[in-house]
Parts: C-alpha cells; structure tokens; sequence
C-alpha cells in the first residue's frame, strides 16, 4: 500500500492516516454500523464500496463529526481523537467534499473558500490570505479555477473544485469524497481523478465513496467493501476483479444484465414535437425536442443528470409546463394539461425524487398507495375516503411486490429506500397505463429490488405499454432500452441501439460527437 | 436519521410529552409567583379552585374553553393544508357581524333554534370571506398568507369598530353595540347539562354554542381524516411538490382550506355574541383567535388534543381571573404571563423535551 517515492518521514510515514476501530452505530432499531474496523494508509486513495444503505455514509459521517458513534475509536495518525463536529474533524486535517456541494451559489470562488475563515471582523486582511493560498493550492495540485468568479456561473466540475479548495485551505489531510461523479460528465470525472492522483502524490490521503465499482478499478490503491452495516473485505485494487467485488457488495452472483425479449413495437402513444422548456430564470433546459414512444417498447433518454432529462419527465407528466412545443397521447394534443387529467388518460409517472414527488413520507403506507388516484370512485363514493377499500388493495400490492415490512399502517418514512420505491412501482404499474415515464428507477434502491424492479418494467413493456425511461446510469438504460436517446445541453443528441458501445454513448453524453 | 425521524408511540408523543411541557410551564410559572413573594403553591390551588371549583367557575372555564375550541379548529384545518392562518382573530370577529345581522333579523318572529341554523351560517360565511382575500392572495399572488392575516386583524378591527359607531349603534346611545337580541337572537344556558352533574351554572355564560363547537370537533376529524379533500389538504401540507405531482389544484385547495378556516373561526362569535353578551361589541374576541393558535400547537391539530387544550386554556383564563382577585400581587398582567409561559412551553418549544425522550425511549423500544 506504501507508495514509491513516499515524501514522509519514516516515524509517522509508517502510522495509518485514519484507523477505525470497532465503530458501532444505530438508528433506533436500525444497527447502521457494526464494529467497523477500517485502517487507511497516508498518501494513498481508498475506495469504499457498497450498495445504498450499506452503512457507507453513516460511517464517514461519523468520521466528519455529523454522528457519534456509539462505540468504537478513531485515531488519526496514531492519535486517538473525539469528532464532536464537523469543526472538531477539520481541525483533524479532515475535509469532506459531499455529494450536494455546500457551497453559496451567488458568492465567489473567494468568499466560498474563505466562509468559516475569515480570520477577524475586517475582512480585507483574509481576502489577501486566501488569494495568495489558493494561488499556491492552484501551483502545487494543478487545482485552477478563477477566485473571482461566481459559483453559479461555474460548469459543475468547477464547483467540485472549488469544494477541494475550501477542504485543503482548511489545512485537510485527508479527504472524503461522496460519491464525487453523479454529477460529472465522463471528461470532467477523468479530470478530477487526476487532481486526486495529484493529491495522492503529494501526500494527501484520500477515501472515496462510491458505488460505481468502474471508478474503483480506475483510481484506487486499495478498496473496502461495505454489506449491511458491515465491513465484509479489504483487498488491494490491483489485486482483485469488477466480479469478486459486485458478489462481495451483494452477498450473491448478480445478474449484471437483465433477461429480455426481443420488442415488438406496435402503434405510437406517447409523442413529443418540438418540446422546450425553461426554467424559472428564463434558462432553456429542453431545447426543441422531438421523439416517439411506441406500445411495447422501452425509450431510454441517456446523460449526464443535469443536461434537461428532468425537465423533460415533468413536462410530459405535466409537473411543468412547456414553453413550446407539443406533446400527444393516442394522438391528442396534452401539452399544459395537469398530472390528473393525464392519469386519466392512461399516463402513469414514476418520478425521479420518491421524496418529495413520488410519496409524502410522513403518510402511512396505505395513503401512499393511492396518491395521484386518490379521486378514483374505487377509493371512496362522493368526497369520502373509503379506507377500507383503499387497505385491502394496498395489502394486494404489498403481497404481489413482496414489500417490507408487509404493513400497511407503518409511516412511510420508515421502509427502505428499496421499498419505498416499490410503493410507487407498485401504484403506477398496477394501475394498468397506457404509458409509463420513469425517472431514476433505481436510484438508492438495493441490488435485490432493482432486479425485481427492472423485471416489472420489461413486463410492463410486454404488456404492450409505452415505456419511457430516464436515468442517469448507462449501464440501466443499456439493459433496459430498446432504443436509446442521448440527451445533452437540453437537446437529443443522438439516437443509438441498445447495443450501441458503451464509448460512443460517452462521447455524446459529453457533447463531444453526434 | 436523526433523532426527529425517530418515531414515538402515540403515548408519548401526545401523551407524556404535552404533559411534562405542562410542567415545565407550571414550575416556572411557580418561580415567577415566588419570586414576587408569593406562596406558589397557594396559587396554584386559587388557580385550580377559580377555575373548576364551584359550579359557576366550570361553567365560566367551559365557556372560554368552548371559544378556544373554534380559533382552535380555525387554526387546526389551516395548519394541515400547510397554511399558518394568523387571521382567526379577525374573522371571528368579522363573523360576529354574520351572526349578529342573522339575530338582529330574526329574533323577534322565530324561536331560537330557528335562528341557530342560520346564524351559525351566517357567522361561518362571514368568517369565511374575511378568510378569502388573503387565501386568494395567497393562492394566486404569492403573498405571505401569514402577512395578510396579520393585516386583515387590524383591517378588520377597524372595519368592525367604524360599523359599530356609525352604523349599528341603538341611535341616542353611546355605547358602540347593537341593541340586545331578543330571546329569539340568543342561544340558550346549558344549565341542565351541568345539573347533570349536580352543579349549578349560576351566572356563567356556558351555552350551546359548546355543543355546536363539539359537532365541528367531529366534523373536522371527519374532513381531515375520512375525506378526500382532507387527504389533499394534508398532502399539500406536508410536501407541496408530492401535491404537484399528484395533480392537487394547488389554488383551490388553498381557498377551501382558509374558508373552512375562516367559517370556524367566524362561529366563534356564536359563542360570544349570542350566547354571553346578547349582543355585538367591540372587541368581544379578546384575543381568542390568538389562544387558537396555542391550543391547536398544543392539541397537535387534533380535534381531540384541541378540546383539551381548550379547557387548559379555559382553566387559565378563568382560574387567572380568580387568582388575580384572591392575590392581589398577582395582577392580571402576571396571569398573562402564566399563559404565555403555558404557551411557550406547550406550544413553541414543543419539540425541547423529544430528543431526551428520543434516547431514553430508544433502548426499550427495539422490536
């Protein structure tokens, strides 16, 4: 694990950056981590690894001060230390990048890095700190971005850096990374595993959190990997394989590919012609979009999350309403019509965000199972809500998508993101649509479930529905779809087969060929 | 997870925990009696003897109980569409105007309980439409609806007070009232529910308009919990964006949730005008539309909680009359207070105590 070339002195060079020892964590009846023991050499990038809910984030929360362990001893550098709070971890030589950036959006590059340090009531005196730090931050790890420009004016991998930058101005050692590429393009994630090699060489220590074993292989010197709450194998990236850590994440032989038959397209239902969209500050995130969606067959919309897919999904759910353009079901013009009425008309919508679309978390599951439905006359004559009626069809679809625990009065907040996902495959799908748009069907889901859930999409494509699905996981529109479409900057980009290869997918997801 | 994710049983949660901020709110209340030099506990007992020892001092308790239930079910319905209706105070007192035009109309040719039906139609739509122009503002303008009932308290204050002097007022006389209902125009005592229990009401105002308030109790539970309109009210209330993408009308659903609110508050006004007074006065919300905020904070906008913090309040107000006369340090401003302490305890810190509870809870609650 020690590198060639180490620039360390030999008395702390020998001592691990980060040790963990026996960290346990629970969440009410919840066991999140179990006697973790995790040892992270200096200058060296470690993977971890696991599915959602493994127990990866709250162990590196733990490790930046947002939880306490219950149990359990961190020692940095041989030291042990107690991680009260985030503050506690920075003085560690801790820093973290997260997932969602952190970072106000109309400040500068500057006053980002210097918010928590500004070093006295006057803030002149840091200003010129901070210049000339992130002028030598910029000369030693290659890490240029302009500190006087505005966050929301950065591409989005500018602002990735911009969240190093605050982490290594703040003197961290060791960095965290929070699954760092959701939001990259394929050219912007190579060119952060470069900075991070750079990081590495330089003597940082890097743990990166991930779940995409592609970035494992690509960047790691060594990888955990976490199952349920526990840390199950520690292997050096060189010497292990894709294989053996998918079966180690899951416990099992996973189906990397889902089982299908050819489709058997029929007449079109779902059509959109010349569709944009702006959002609310006039920014154009659809960009003249046109395409059809046939019964019996999967559309899958690839590309990077952010370049207008979202956008697009609610304006054909009718969440948003389209600046021009039209769309059609069966024909009929719906552009600007509402979520009901286009229920009504045989649309069905799994959203993106279960969270704040798809359930209201606080519901008991059964009043999830009809959200969207609610006015259908099955649930209750007149005004009145039968919930009889409307608990014995949610106990039907419990038993029939196998949801756990089977219990229809538990508060929805308190399934697994796995089965809360099926609560709403569950209420779309049985609902028996014409066509199904599906955002992220996967997202935060375990393995198990989301075999489950790609069989019932294909199923539903047997059907002979009109299935339109967007992810932002390649390789789930690639085993899913019948033909892919390739967004970027609000425009499609490109039309592909399933078969398409996976390099030329990446090229024009990143806008670089057509 | 953090430990508001955690979940506590229904015992705790409106049991144990409402009980112990009750507490907390008595013992500082204790501290500020000794600290003035008086007997804590002494006072204590005045309170609870002014306010449920005699058969007048329950009907008197019951009475502000039965007007706290209204601006608590007002504020209640509001809160589960996720709008925070500051407002009850003034469409109460708007609605008095509804129910006092309906008795002035009709008490000298029908019996009351001709004129109830009627009335309370008339207080509820008069609270109603003051309840309107801030739900359509908020609704299809984008304005605070927190802001806008603020000001339509005041707007409606005035509008009350100018229809009071120059309008309703008996011609020759100075007082700004309308002229006393007859029997016709008022709603009865209910001094034989309380001879029930062997007491007597004597001169306390306790009338019918409780059992009105108890029949909106059970018809509110009804509209949040058993109704589909109820089911979008609360899904609006709890996460907008799950509303959008269910397809609930985000305007209508707002503008029928603040008339519902409004109709509440405005029967209020039934209570006040045509079961004590008799008559229209100005002022006669005394700050009850503000008390509704607390008891539906305290009874957890629930029908059942609001009742019983509703004759908590009721105890208060009345009890604090009471012991303000029998200790005369204690002046009406320290009984305030004592209420705002009730409130700031029950109702604004009401989550302080749950993380503790949280982590006691936690090791016995593991299935």
């Amino acid at each position: 694990m020690m590198r060639k070339g180490e620039p360390l002195s030999l008395d702390t060079a020998s001592l691990p950056a980060i040790e963990l020892v026996g960290i346990d964590k629970r969440f009410g009846a919840v066991h999140a981590n179990k006697n973790i023991n995790l040892t992270v050499a200096k200058g060296s990038i470690h993977g971890i690894i696991g599915e959602n809910g493994a127990g990866k984030s709250t162990l590196m929360s733990i490790l930046y001060g947002f939880y306490q362990a219950d149990q359990g001893e961190i020692r940095i550098s041989g030291t042990p230390v107690a991680i009260r709070d985030s503050q506690a971890a920075i003085t560690a030589g801790i820093g973290m990048v997260h997932q969602h950036f952190m970072l106000v959006e109309n400040f500068t590059v500057l006053e980002n890095v210097m918010l928590g340090a500004e070093g006295g009531q006057l803030l002149a005196k840091g200003v010129t700190g901070v210049r000339r730090e992130l002028k030598r931050l910029e000369q030693d790890y290659g890490l240029e971005v302009d500190p006087d420009a505005v966050i929301e004016e950065l591409p989005v991998g500018n602002q990735q850096r911009v969240e190093i930058l605050k982490a290594l101005y703040r003197g961290a050692e060791i960095l965290i990374l929070d699954e760092p590429t959701g939001v990259l393009t394929p050219a912007e994630a190579d060119h952060l595993f470069r900075i991070l090699q750079v990081l590495r060489d330089q003597g940082k220590t890097i743990i990166l959190i991930t779940h995409k074993l592609r970035e494992i292989m690509a960047i790691t010197d060594t990888v955990s990997v976490m199952r349920r709450g526990e840390m199950v194998a520690t292997r050096k990236t060189a010497e292990t394989t894709v294989e053996e850590l998918a079966e180690l994440m899951v416990g099992r032989r996973v189906l990397l590919r889902v089982e299908k038959s050819e489709a058997n397209p029929g007449a079109v239902l779902l059509s959109v012609r010349n569709l944009t969209v702006k959002d609310s500050r006039g920014v154009t995130m659809v960009d003249d979009v046109s395409f059809d969606v046939r019964a019996g067959e999967i559309v899958g919309i690839a590309g990077v999350a952010g370049n207008g897919q979202s956008e697009l999904l609610e304006a054909i759910a009718g969440i948003r309403k389209p600046t021009s353009g039209e769309i059609f079901i069966e024909g009929k013009p719906v552009q600007g019509a509402d979520p009901s009425r286009l229920r009504a008309l045989g649309l069905a919508h799994i959203p993106e965000d279960r969270h704040h679309m798809g359930l209201v978390l606080k519901f008991e599951e059964y009043e999830n199972s009809i959200l969207g439905y609610h006015r259908d006359q099955r649930y209750g004559r007149g005004g009145m809500l039968d919930l009889e009626a409307v608990r014995k069809e949610a106990e039907e679809k419990i038993a029939k998508y196998d949801i756990r625990p089977p219990n229809p009065r538990l508060r929805t907040a308190n399934f697994s993101g796995g089965n809360q996902q099926k609560i709403v495959v569950a209420r779309e799908i049985e609902r028996d649509p014409k066509m199904l748009i599906i955002g992220q069907p996967t997202r935060g889901v375990d393995i198990g479930a989301i075999e489950f859930i790609h069989r019932r999409i294909i199923d539903t494509r047997d059907a002979g529905k009109a299935v339109l699905l967007v992810s932002v996981e390649l390789d789930e529109i690639r085993s899913l779809s019948d033909r892919i479409l390739v967004m970027f900057a609000g425009r499609v980009v490109g039309e592909k087969t399933a078969e398409a290869d996976e390099q030329a997918l990446g090229l024009m997801m990143a806008g670089i060929a057509a | 997870m953090t430990t508001a994710s955690v979940s506590l049983p229904g015992w705790i949660s409106y049991g144990v925990i409402p009980l112990l901020n009750l507490l907390l709110a008595l013992f500082f209340s204790g501290l500020v009696v000794w600290w003035i030099g008086e007997d804590p506990f002494e006072a204590l007992k005045f309170l609870v003897q002014g306010a449920l020892g005699r058969g007048d001092a329950i009907g008197f308790t019951l009475f502000y109980a039965t007007s706290f239930i209204f601006t608590g079910l007002s504020v209640a319905v509001a809160f589960h569409a996720g709008l925070f209706n500051i407002g009850s105070e003034g469409q109460a007192y708007v609605g008095g105007l509804g129910a006092a035009l309906v008795a002035l109309a009709l008490d000298r040719y029908v019996p009351w309980y001709v004129t109830m039906p009627f009335a309370i139609l008339g207080a509820a739509a008069f609270g109603a439409a003051w309840a309107f122009i801030p739900a359509w503002l908020q609704a299809k303008r984008g304005s605070h609806i927190v802001i806008t009932t603020i000001m339509f308290n005041f707007i409606g204050a005035a509008l009350m007070v100018y229809l009071l002097v120059h309008v309703l007022i008996v011609p020759g006389k100075m007082a700004p009232e309308t002229r006393t209902f007859l029997p016709g125009g008022q709603l009865p005592k209910l001094d034989w529910l309380m001879a029930l229990f062997g007491l007597k009401l004597g001169p306390a105002p306790f009338n019918v308009s409780f059992l009105i308030a108890l029949v909106m109790c059970f018809l509110v539970w009804l509209l949040i919990w058993r109704t589909k309109l109820g089911y979008e009210m609360r899904t609006l209330g709890i996460s907008p964006s799950a509303a959008v993408y269910a397809g609930i009308p985000y305007v209508r659903t707002v503008i029928i949730a603040m008339l519902i609110s409004g109709g509440l508050a405005g029967m209020m006004s039934l209570n006040a005008v045509m079961g004590a007074s008799a008559r229209l006065q100005v002022e006669f919300v005394a700050g009850a539309g503000f008390v509704g905020i607390a008891v539906s904070l305290m009874g957890r906008s629930h029908p059942v909680g609001i009742v019983l913090a509703a004759i908590l309040f009721g105890v208060l107000y009345q009890g604090g009359a009471d012991l303000s006369f029998e200790m005369p340090n204690i002046t009406r401003d320290m009984i305030v207070v004592i209420q705002g302490l009730v409130i700031l305890f029950a109702g604004a810190l009401e989550y302080m105590l749950r993380p503790a509870l949280v982590r006691l809870y936690q090791p016995f609650g593991r299935t």
